[in-house]
C-alpha cells in the first residue's frame, strides 16, 4: 500500500515517490510557458524522483511514459502539469490505473487554460505554472487511495407524460424487455397529437398512425399504464428512485369498465352541458364521459364538478341501472397513493399553446370568429364538434379565412422564441380548409420556416393552390368597416412587406396560430424531479448539441417538446434517443459513483444538526441512537456545502479534506 | 411611358449616415428588425407616406440618406407610438422618427414653406420669447410664413373660439424668461463641449 | 398631500373649459393643489423634432421647480404629461442626456434628483380618491347619457403607468361611477393626427373622421377625451369630417367637464358655454340639470 506522507520543512518522509509531467500541447503550453524550465524546477522538489516534459502527455506515448514509470520507478504519486482536468483527468487517471496503481492518487495541474492561455508574459508565466506544480507536488503527498462505488440499476422505467412522445419511449423499453411504468395525468393518453386531424407533410391522420400505437401500448405485458395520475414525489438517487404517484379516482373500476358507453347514453343529463375539454369547449359533455373515441384506456370518467349524485347524493342514477351486471361504477372510489421503484425516469409532458387572449388586437375571445389553430384542428377532425364541417358559431360557412403566423411567438412582448412547427402547421390548416370549403385563404407570414424533410416541397404544393400569402406581420383584427365591402366581417390589417403598402382584408374567419410554450407546471413538476428549466421554462439539456435528452440529474431524462418546440418526426426521435440512454443505463447493470463524498468524524459531531438542512440532496439525516449525523454516500454528490458549513469541522470531502487544500495553498505561497 | 432606371451602387450608400442612426438615442437595436411590418401596419398614418415606417427603418440602417431624409413620413409622423408598443423586437421607431425630422430640418431636406419645419422653428422661437405658448399667435405666425390664404378660410372658427373665450389675445409670458434663455444657451454650449 | 398642478400652455388657451372643469373637480373631491409656480412650456412633441437635447431640459425645468417645493405633479394635458414622463426616463437611461440638463438646471440655480412623480388626473382619481368616494359625491347622476371614452395615444403610449396600454378603462371606470353610460369604442387609443389637421389638412381630416363616424355608430351621444388637441381636432371639424349623407354632429367634452357635471360643481366651472357644438340640448334631453 502506498504510504501517504507529509513533508516537513522540504523532507521527504514517507517513502513518497513522485512523478512530474509537464505538458507542451504543442505550442498551446509551450508557445508561452517555459516548460523545459518547469520540468527541471520540479525534479529539485523534494519527493519528486523524476520529471519530465512531453509534447502531448495525453497521446498514447504520453500516457505510456508515466505507466512505463510507474513501473520502472515504482512512483506511488504522479503530478501532471497540462491542460484543465475537465478535460483529461479521466485520461490520466486510466493510465495510473492501468499501471496498477490507484487513480486518485494523481493531481493535474492547469498551466494551459490558467497559465499560457491567459498571460502575455512569458517569464511571469513559467514562475506562476512553477509555484502551481510546487504546490500540486506538496498536495499529492496527502491524496489518498479511494475507491468508486457500484451502485445497481434497477432495470424498471418511469415515462412520465402520455403524448406520441412518452408512448414511443414506453413501446421502445417495453420491447427491449424492461418493465415500464407510464403515468398520464389526463384520463387517457394521446396528447395534442391525438387532437389534430392531419400531420404534416405528409397528410397522414393523425389519429390512423397514433392510435395503433396507444393501443399497443394498452396491450403491451411490459407496460403499467397509469392514466388520470400524478407523480407527487420522486426519492432516491439514479438506478434507485422511489416514486409516489398520485392515482385520482374515476369513479369507474376500471378492470370491469368495457367501454361501452351506455352509462354515457343514459345519463340523468340528456345532452351535455360542461365545455368539453378535448374539443376546447366547441362543445359540450356530460359529466360521465370518454374523452374521445379512441381513447385508451377504453374507460369512461365520471367529473364529480358536474354529476348530480356528488352534489346532491339524490340522483337517479340510471347510469348504474344501464352498467347492469358488470357494476363498474363506483361513486365511492377514493384517491390511492401507489409507491414503485425504478432506475430511471423520462420526462415527457410536452407542451401548452399560447394563450392567444394575451394579445388583445387579435380579438381573441372578444369577437365569436377568432379561433385558435388548435381549435380548428378539432373543428375540421371528422370526430370533432362539427363533425369535419368548418363552420363558424353561428353554423355559418365562412367564405374568406385569414390564418395569422407567429402569434405569441418571434415576440419580445410575450415570447421571443420561434415556436417551430407553426408555419407548418399553418400551411397544413390552408390546404385543409381550402380543400374542404373552397373559401379563400390567406396566410399572413414574417418568414416561412420549412427545415424538415418534405417541408419545402409541402410548401410548393401550397403555392399551387391558391392560396394568398401576405409577407407582413399582423397588426389588428378589427371589425369597424372603413370600406364597405368590409361590413359585417373581420378584417386584418397587415402591411403587405414584398409589395410595399398596407392592406385591409375582410375575411370571416380569422385563425391564430399560437406558438408553444412550457406547460403551466414546469417549475413545480421540475423540482418534484429535481432538475432544471431554461430562463424560458423549458426543461434544460445537459448540452444542447452533444446531449439533448440527459439532465443535469443522473437517470432523469427528458424527450420531446418538454425540451422545446419541436415536431412529431423530431419527438420520436428524441424519444428514442431518451431510451436508448435509459437502456444504455440498464444495461450496464450498476453505475460508478465518484468518490468525492463527504464523510463525518463522529467523534467531533456534536450533534447540533447544522448540516442536514443545508444539503441540496438530502443526503444527511440523523442517527437517533448514536445522536449523530450521518451521510449516505450514494446520495452526496460532493457539493461541499456541509463541509463548510458544519461549526466543529467534523465533516470532510475525500479528495479535498482540509489538509490537502492548506498544503495546496501553502505550497503556492511558499517561496522557492 | 417614362422609364427611370434605378440600381443602387454602395457609392450610392452614406455610411456616416448609417453609422450615426444606429448610435443615436433609440437606434440601439435598428440591426434587430426583421421587417416584420407590424409598425407600418399599426400606424394610422402609414396609409399616406412614400416609405412605410419598415421601409425607413430599412433604408436608413442600410445608409440611404437621400431618401429617407426626403420622404414623406417623416412629416406624417404624429409619434403616437403605436409602432413601437407593438414592435416585436422593442426598436424605438418614433424616437428615431424625431431624430430623423431634427436631421431633416438642420439640412433643410424639405420644400419652402413646409408648413412642419415651420411651426417647429417658430413654437421655439416663442418659448425662448415667452416661455410659454398662446396658441392664436403661434398658429398665426405659422400661417403668415406658410399660407395666408388658409387664415382667412380659418377665420370663421377662429371668431368661434375667440367668442367661446378659448383665443385670449394676451401672449402668455413666464415671470423669469430670464431663466430659459440662460438654460438654453448652457444646452447649446454642453452639447459642443461633450460633441454631441 | 399637496400637489403641483401643471396646466400647460393649451389650458390657458384652446382647452380652457379642462382648466375650470378639473380645478372644479379638484375642489369637490377636496384635492389640495397648487399651481406650479413660473412653469414654463414643456416643449410638447414640436420641440422634440427641432431639438431633443433642448427639450429635456425645458421640461426638467419643471420637474426641477416641483422637486424644490417637494411635491407630485399632476399634468392634465396628454402632450405635458408625456413629454414630462420621457423626460424623466431619458435622464435616468442615458447619462449624456443627464450631464446636458443638469448643467442647464445649474446655470439658474435649480436641481433634480428623480423624486418628482408626473401623475395623470384619471390616476389621481381612480387610484387615490377611489371610485366608491366619487360614487358617493355624485348629486346629477349621469344617468342615460351614452359616453364614448377616447384616451387617445399619449396617455397609454409609451408610458402606460396606471392603465392597461391597449385596453385602458380608467376613465370608463370613472365616468360609470358618475352614472353615465360607457358604449363601446374599439378606436379608443387611436391617433388623432395631432398637430397634422393645422399642417397637412387632408390627412388630418381623415383620421377625425373615423373616430367621430365610429363613435356615433356606437350610439354616443357624446365623446369624452382628456387632452386639449384632442379635443379641438374631434370638435372643431365635424361640418368638415362630414358630408350630406353622412353629417357629423356630437358635442366633445372633456371628462373633467362631465365629471364636474355630475358632482355638482357650479355652471361657471363646467365650462359648458366654450363647446362649439352646443350642450345644453343633449342635457336638456337626458334631463341632467347644469344650472
Amino acid at each position: 500500500m502506498p504510504e501517504t506522507g507529509r513533508p516537513t520543512n522540504g523532507s521527504n518522509a514517507g517513502g513518497v515517490r513522485v512523478g512530474v509531467y509537464v505538458c507542451h500541447c504543442g505550442t498551446n503550453i509551450a508557445g508561452t510557458v517555459d516548460v523545459r524550465a518547469v520540468s527541471e524546477y520540479a525534479a529539485g522538489l523534494p519527493g519528486v524522483v523524476v520529471s519530465r516534459d512531453y509534447k502531448y502527455m495525453c497521446s498514447d506515448p504520453g500516457q505510456a511514459l508515466i505507466q512505463h514509470d510507474i513501473q520502472e520507478l515504482a512512483l506511488n504519486r504522479i503530478v501532471v502539469a497540462s491542460c484543465s482536468p475537465l478535460l483529461h483527468e479521466p485520461t490520466f487517471r486510466r493510465a495510473l490505473d492501468r499501471a496498477g496503481l490507484n487513480p486518485f492518487l494523481l493531481q493535474v495541474v492547469n498551466i494551459r487554460e490558467q497559465v499560457s492561455w491567459v498571460h502575455l508574459d512569458k517569464q511571469a508565466a513559467t514562475a506562476k505554472a512553477n509555484d502551481l506544480v510546487r504546490a500540486a507536488v506538496r498536495r499529492v503527498f496527502l491524496h489518498k487511495p479511494l475507491q468508486r462505488r457500484r451502485v445497481p440499476i434497477n432495470p424498471n422505467v418511469l415515462v412520465v407524460g402520455g403524448g406520441i412522445t412518452g408512448i414511443h419511449a414506453a413501446l421502445t423499453l417495453a420491447e427491449a424487455g424492461k418493465h415500464v411504468y407510464l403515468v398520464e395525468r389526463e384520463p387517457t393518453i394521446g396528447g395534442h397529437m391525438a387532437m389534430f386531424d392531419k400531420t404534416f407533410p405528409t397528410l397522414d391522420c393523425a389519429a390512423c398512425i397514433l392510435t395503433p400505437k396507444m393501443t399497443a401500448v394498452g396491450s403491451h405485458p411490459g407496460i403499467t399504464l397509469w392514466t388520470y395520475s400524478e407523480v407527487v414525489k420522486v426519492a432516491g438517487y439514479v438506478g434507485n428512485y422511489r416514486v409516489q404517484v398520485k392515482r385520482k379516482p374515476r369513479y369507474i373500476i376500471e378492470d370491469l369498465c368495457l367501454g361501452c358507453q351506455e352509462c354515457v347514453t343514459a345519463c340523468v343529463y340528456k345532452e351535455g352541458k360542461t365545455p368539453d375539454e378535448f374539443n376546447l369547449g366547441l362543445s359540450k359533455r356530460k359529466p360521465v364521459y370518454l374523452p374521445f373515441p379512441q381513447a385508451v384506456p377504453q374507460k369512461v370518467v365520471i367529473d364529480p364538478e358536474t354529476c348530480i349524485e356528488f352534489k346532491s347524493k339524490k340522483c337517479k342514477k340510471t347510469c348504474v341501472e344501464a352498467c347492469g351486471d358488470r357494476q363498474a361504477i363506483d361513486f365511492t372510489q377514493k384517491e390511492t397513493l401507489e409507491e414503485i421503484e425504478v432506475g430511471t425516469i423520462i420526462l415527457a409532458t410536452g407542451f401548452k399553446t399560447f394563450d392567444a387572449g394575451r394579445n388583445p388586437y387579435y380579438g381573441y375571445g372578444r369577437y365569436p370568429n377568432v379561433y385558435t389553430s388548435l381549435e380548428v384542428e378539432r373543428l375540421i377532425n371528422a370526430a370533432g364538434p362539427t363533425g369535419g364541417e368548418l363552420l363558424l358559431r353561428d353554423g355559418k360557412r365562412p367564405q374568406a379565412v385569414g390564418i395569422v403566423h407567429c402569434v405569441g411567438s418571434r415576440d419580445a412582448n410575450t415570447n421571443r422564441w420561434c415556436s417551430k412547427v407553426c408555419c407548418m402547421y399553418s400551411l397544413k390548416l390552408a390546404h385543409l380548409i381550402k380543400e374542404r370549403t373552397g373559401a379563400e385563404v390567406y396566410n399572413f407570414y414574417i418568414d416561412m420556416r420549412t427545415p424538415g424533410k418534405g417541408y419545402e416541397e409541402f410548401y410548393d404544393r401550397l403555392l399551387d393552390e391558391g392560396v394568398h400569402f401576405v409577407r407582413g406581420r399582423v397588426a389588428e383584427v378589427t371589425d369597424w368597416a372603413a370600406h364597405p365591402s368590409e361590413k359585417g366581417k373581420l378584417v386584418i390589417r397587415a402591411e403587405d412587406t414584398l409589395a410595399a403598402f398596407v392592406r385591409r382584408i375582410p375575411v370571416d374567419m380569422v385563425v391564430l396560430s399560437v406558438g408553444l410554450e412550457p406547460q403551466l407546471d414546469a417549475q413545480a413538476v421540475r423540482r418534484i424531479f429535481n432538475i432544471s428549466c431554461s430562463s424560458e421554462g423549458w426543461f434544460l439539456e445537459r448540452h444542447p448539441k452533444l446531449a439533448p435528452v440527459r439532465t443535469f440529474t443522473e437517470g432523469v431524462y427528458i424527450a420531446g417538446a418538454c425540451q422545446g418546440p419541436k415536431d412529431i418526426p423530431d419527438s420520436v426521435a428524441h424519444a428514442g434517443a431518451a431510451a436508448a440512454e435509459a437502456l444504455a443505463l440498464i444495461d450496464a447493470q450498476f453505475v460508478e459513483l465518484e468518490p468525492y463524498t463527504a464523510f463525518i468524524f463522529e467523534d467531533a459531531c456534536s450533534g447540533c444538526k447544522s448540516c442536514i438542512p443545508l444539503c441540496p440532496y438530502q443526503a444527511i439525516s440523523f442517527a437517533e441512537e448514536k445522536k449523530k449525523a450521518t451521510i449516505n454516500e450514494v446520495l452526496c454528490k460532493g457539493c461541499g456545502t456541509c463541509v463548510a458549513g458544519c461549526p466543529s469541522s467534523s465533516i470532510q470531502q475525500n479528495f479535498f479534506e482540509d489538509e490537502e487544500i492548506f498544503e495546496e495553498i501553502e505550497g503556492v505561497l511558499a517561496y522557492a | 411611358m417614362e422609364l427611370k432606371r434605378t440600381v443602387k451602387f454602395e457609392a450610392d450608400r452614406d455610411p456616416e449616415f448609417a453609422r450615426w442612426i444606429s448610435h443615436t438615442v433609440g437606434g440601439e437595436r435598428i440591426r434587430h428588425c426583421l421587417q416584420c411590418g407590424l409598425c407600418s401596419a399599426s400606424c394610422p398614418l402609414s396609409l399616406y407616406m412614400d416609405y412605410t415606417p419598415r421601409r425607413l427603418m430599412h433604408l436608413s440602417r442600410e445608409g440611404f440618406k437621400e431618401e429617407v431624409l426626403s420622404s414623406s413620413s417623416i412629416w406624417l409622423c404624429t409619434a403616437c407610438y403605436a409602432c413601437m408598443v407593438a414592435c416585436p423586437k422593442k426598436i424605438n421607431i418614433t424616437h428615431l422618427m424625431y431624430a430623423l425630422k431634427e436631421r431633416a430640418i438642420e439640412e433643410r431636406f424639405y420644400p419652402k414653406r413646409f408648413p412642419i419645419p415651420v411651426m417647429a422653428q417658430q413654437f421655439c422661437r416663442m418659448v425662448r420669447g415667452s416661455g410659454r405658448i398662446t396658441e392664436s399667435w403661434l398658429i398665426l405666425r405659422v400661417f403668415l410664413r406658410t399660407a395666408i390664404w388658409r387664415l382667412l378660410s380659418m377665420s370663421g372658427l377662429g371668431w368661434k373660439l375667440f367668442r367661446a373665450g378659448r383665443m385670449p389675445a394676451r401672449r402668455d409670458k413666464i415671470q423669469r424668461q430670464h431663466e430659459i434663455v440662460a438654460m438654453l444657451d448652457s444646452v447649446a454650449a454642453t452639447r459642443k463641449e461633450l460633441a454631441l | 398631500m399637496k400637489c403641483a398642478y401643471y396646466p400647460g400652455c393649451s389650458l390657458r388657451g384652446t382647452g380652457k373649459a379642462y382648466e375650470e372643469s378639473l380645478l372644479a373637480v379638484f375642489r369637490s373631491l377636496g384635492i389640495e393643489v397648487q399651481e406650479l409656480d413660473d412653469w414654463n412650456c414643456c416643449g410638447a412633441t414640436t420641440y422634440l423634432s427641432v431639438d431633443e437635447l433642448t427639450s429635456y431640459a425645458l421640461a426638467a425645468r419643471n420637474l426641477a421647480l416641483a422637486e424644490r417645493e417637494r411635491m407630485d405633479i399632476i399634468a392634465p394635458c396628454a402632450a405635458c404629461y408625456l413629454v414630462l414622463n420621457k423626460t424623466q426616463h431619458y435622464i435616468r437611461d442615458y447619462p449624456d442626456i443627464k450631464t446636458v440638463v443638469s448643467r442647464a438646471l445649474a446655470t439658474v440655480g435649480l436641481e433634480y434628483h428623480d423624486r418628482v412623480r408626473v401623475r395623470h388626473p384619471l390616476d389621481v382619481f381612480l387610484n387615490d380618491v377611489g371610485l366608491k368616494a366619487i360614487a358617493a359625491k355624485v348629486v346629477r347622476p349621469l344617468k342615460g347619457l351614452k359616453v364614448a371614452p377616447y384616451y387617445g395615444c399619449q396617455i397609454v403610449r409609451p408610458y402606460a403607468t396606471f392603465d392597461d396600454q391597449r385596453n385602458p378603462t380608467s376613465m370608463d371606470q370613472l365616468l360609470e361611477a358618475c352614472g353615465a353610460t360607457v358604449v363601446p369604442y374599439p378606436l379608443k387609443t387611436r391617433c388623432c393626427g395631432g398637430s397634422q389637421k393645422g399642417t397637412l389638412p387632408e390627412i388630418g381630416l381623415h383620421l377625425i373622421r373615423y373616430l367621430i363616424a365610429e363613435a356615433q355608430k356606437n350610439g354616443a351621444d357624446t365623446i369624452a377625451t382628456v387632452c386639449p388637441l384632442c379635443q379641438f381636432n374631434l370638435e372643431c371639424f365635424q361640418k368638415e369630417a362630414g358630408s350630406q349623407r353622412h353629417p357629423l354632429s356630437i358635442p366633445v367634452l372633456y371628462f373633467t367637464q362631465l365629471m364636474a357635471l355630475a358632482l355638482g360643481a357650479p355652471a361657471a366651472t363646467i365650462g359648458l358655454r366654450r363647446s362649439l357644438v352646443p350642450v345644453e340640448p343633449l342635457l336638456a334631453a337626458k334631463e341632467i340639470a347644469y344650472a
